[in-house]
């Protein structure tokens, strides 16, 4: 079995658009939530504040003749690659790139295209569609466009479980890399469904706060959408070791469940055996964990449910624990969540420091652990949890550890 | 009874799981009929879609608002009169 290293990263998310941004703006603690732009008629809509990636502009990345093929997902999805590519230094010859995976999450692929397709067919009355819509929208098409663009011909192949989306597809990048199966993995995330459609439905959930989004803080009010994508680079330490490269963390533990119970409300018991398989797979104990990248969404169920879950796993130690949420700074991006996450828990672990829960009004009795209020901490970090809890009672766990 | 509360108890009644429950009152609460976060969001969808307004409910935040079915025919009542003012 490998160690298995994480040498690059790459994000464009609502704090910047490469990694270092991003971390940036985590540990300033700076709030990436502002007006819908992206939807069209934004007006006609009920909620008026999400987490867009601002100023992104593609022909700063692509070629004109290459966007028809890019849905937004997609277009993000290959700046975060490109840039963890890079980070790590590989070059991806012929020999490496067919024993290279590429697994990328995403809760709903090209969703732009799918909503502009219907506006056209449905509002319009167009009688007919952009001629690459199909290829565009489809959920797999990240990660189809991450291979192509940056040339790796391994396994590849987008998962999809709603907003646990990126964990699944990061653990299995780690079991894969941990047994052998690649050589090397690019694996993460990538959302951008900050629709007209997608709001509608998101509103009609009834679970999003109106402006902010407060994690288990008293006075939450709900979620905040938000859209991202964020790309890691996993190898090998062995192989890392002897290319030089700059090691950032090591994947150490990924864990798995399905509540099998309701739908949408979150559960102890499956939050906690996810934890605990990670754990596990780790070979570590809870008393090893520091921090905690909770799944922490904002919404009155799911910290509450979170909290319960970490006292169950950590017993005495879940007081000791620093737990944020960084989805109070950058929306719920949803299938990209995870990505966006790990990237933020491999950085508090190689930085030692705990990026902060903003908006953080005060205690909620029911959630009575450590958020790490409104500033971010430095502390000692040897092993750190990323959790990611999905709607139809699908939770995915990763462990980073320090490299050392 | 008002049409309203006939209408607002139509709509809860097909949501209500609890095995032959009896007719349904103003005082019952939601919660006793076993209606679910899912089945009170799909309760407000239908009441909009039948009274054709806009019914301003947070799941994290209204859940004591609507604590009986008297308190949801009450607040649809205020929306129906409001929008034939």
């Amino acid at each position: 079995m490998n160690r298995v290293v994480v040498t690059g990263l790459g994000a464009v998310t609502p704090l910047g658009h490469n990694a270092a941004a991003y971390w940036d703006g985590l540990q300033r603690g700076v709030s990436g939530l502002g007006p819908i732009t992206l939807s069209a008629t934004p007006e006609e809509l009920t909620q008026k504040v999400v987490a867009e990636i601002k100023g992104f502009d593609p022909l700063k990345h692509f070629d004109e003749r290459e966007l028809p093929t890019l849905d937004r997902v997609s277009q993000i999805a290959i700046v975060a690659a490109r840039e963890a590519i890079a980070q790590s230094g590989i070059v991806f010859d012929l020999s490496l790139s067919v024993r290279t995976a590429c697994i990328i999450g995403s809760g709903v692929g090209g969703m732009t295209t799918l909503d502009d397709t219907y506006r056209r067919v449905y509002r319009d009355n167009k009688k007919r569609v952009y001629p690459l819509s199909i290829p565009r929208l489809m959920v797999n098409a990240p990660a189809s466009q991450i291979s192509m663009h940056c040339g790796l011909r391994g396994p590849a192949f987008v998962v999809a479980s709603a907003c646990a989306s990126a964990t699944h597809a990061i653990g299995l990048a780690f079991h894969m890399v941990r047994s052998g199966a690649v050589e090397c993995a690019v694996t993460g995330g990538s959302e951008a469904c900050i629709t007209f459609g997608t709001m509608r439905g998101w509103e009609a959930m009834r679970v999003m706060a109106p402006e902010v989004c407060r994690p288990f803080s008293i006075g939450r009010e709900g979620m905040l959408i938000g859209e991202g994508a964020a790309v890691l680079v996993l190898e090998p330490l062995e192989r890392a070791k002897a290319r030089g490269a700059d090691i950032i963390a090591e994947i150490v533990g990924f864990g798995m469940s399905a509540d099998a119970g309701d739908l949408t409300a979150p559960d102890v018991e499956g939050m906690s055996r996810a934890m605990q398989w990670a754990l596990e797979d780790a070979g570590l104990s809870p008393q090893d964990v520091q921090y905690v990248n909770a799944h922490g969404t904002g919404t009155a169920a799911n910290d509450e449910t979170e909290t319960r879950a970490l006292h169950k796993v950590f017993g005495n130690h879940a007081r000791s624990l620093a737990i944020s949420s960084t989805k109070s700074m950058v929306g719920h991006a949803l299938g990209a969540a995870g990505a966006l996450e790990m990237v933020a828990t491999v950085m508090a672990v190689r930085d030692g420091v705990a990026p902060p829960t903003i908006a953080y009004l005060g205690p909620d009795p029911a959630c009575d652990l450590d958020y790490v209020p409104n500033v971010a901490r430095k502390m000692d970090i040897d092993v750190a949890l990323s959790n990611s809890f999905a709607f139809g009672g699908l939770n995915a766990v990763l462990v980073a550890k320090k490299y050392s | 009874m008002s049409d309203v509360a006939n209408d607002v108890i139509a709509i809860i009644a097909k949501k209500v799981r609890v095995p032959n429950h009896p007719k349904i009152e103003l005082s019952d609460r939601l919660e006793d009929l076993g209606l679910e976060s899912l089945d009170a969001v799909e309760m407000i969808f239908d009441l909009e879609e039948k009274f054709d307004i806009q019914i301003p409910y947070n799941a994290n935040t209204t859940r004591t608002e609507f604590d009986t079915v008297g308190d949801v025919v009450g607040a649809i009542q205020k929306l129906v009169d409001k929008k034939n003012s």
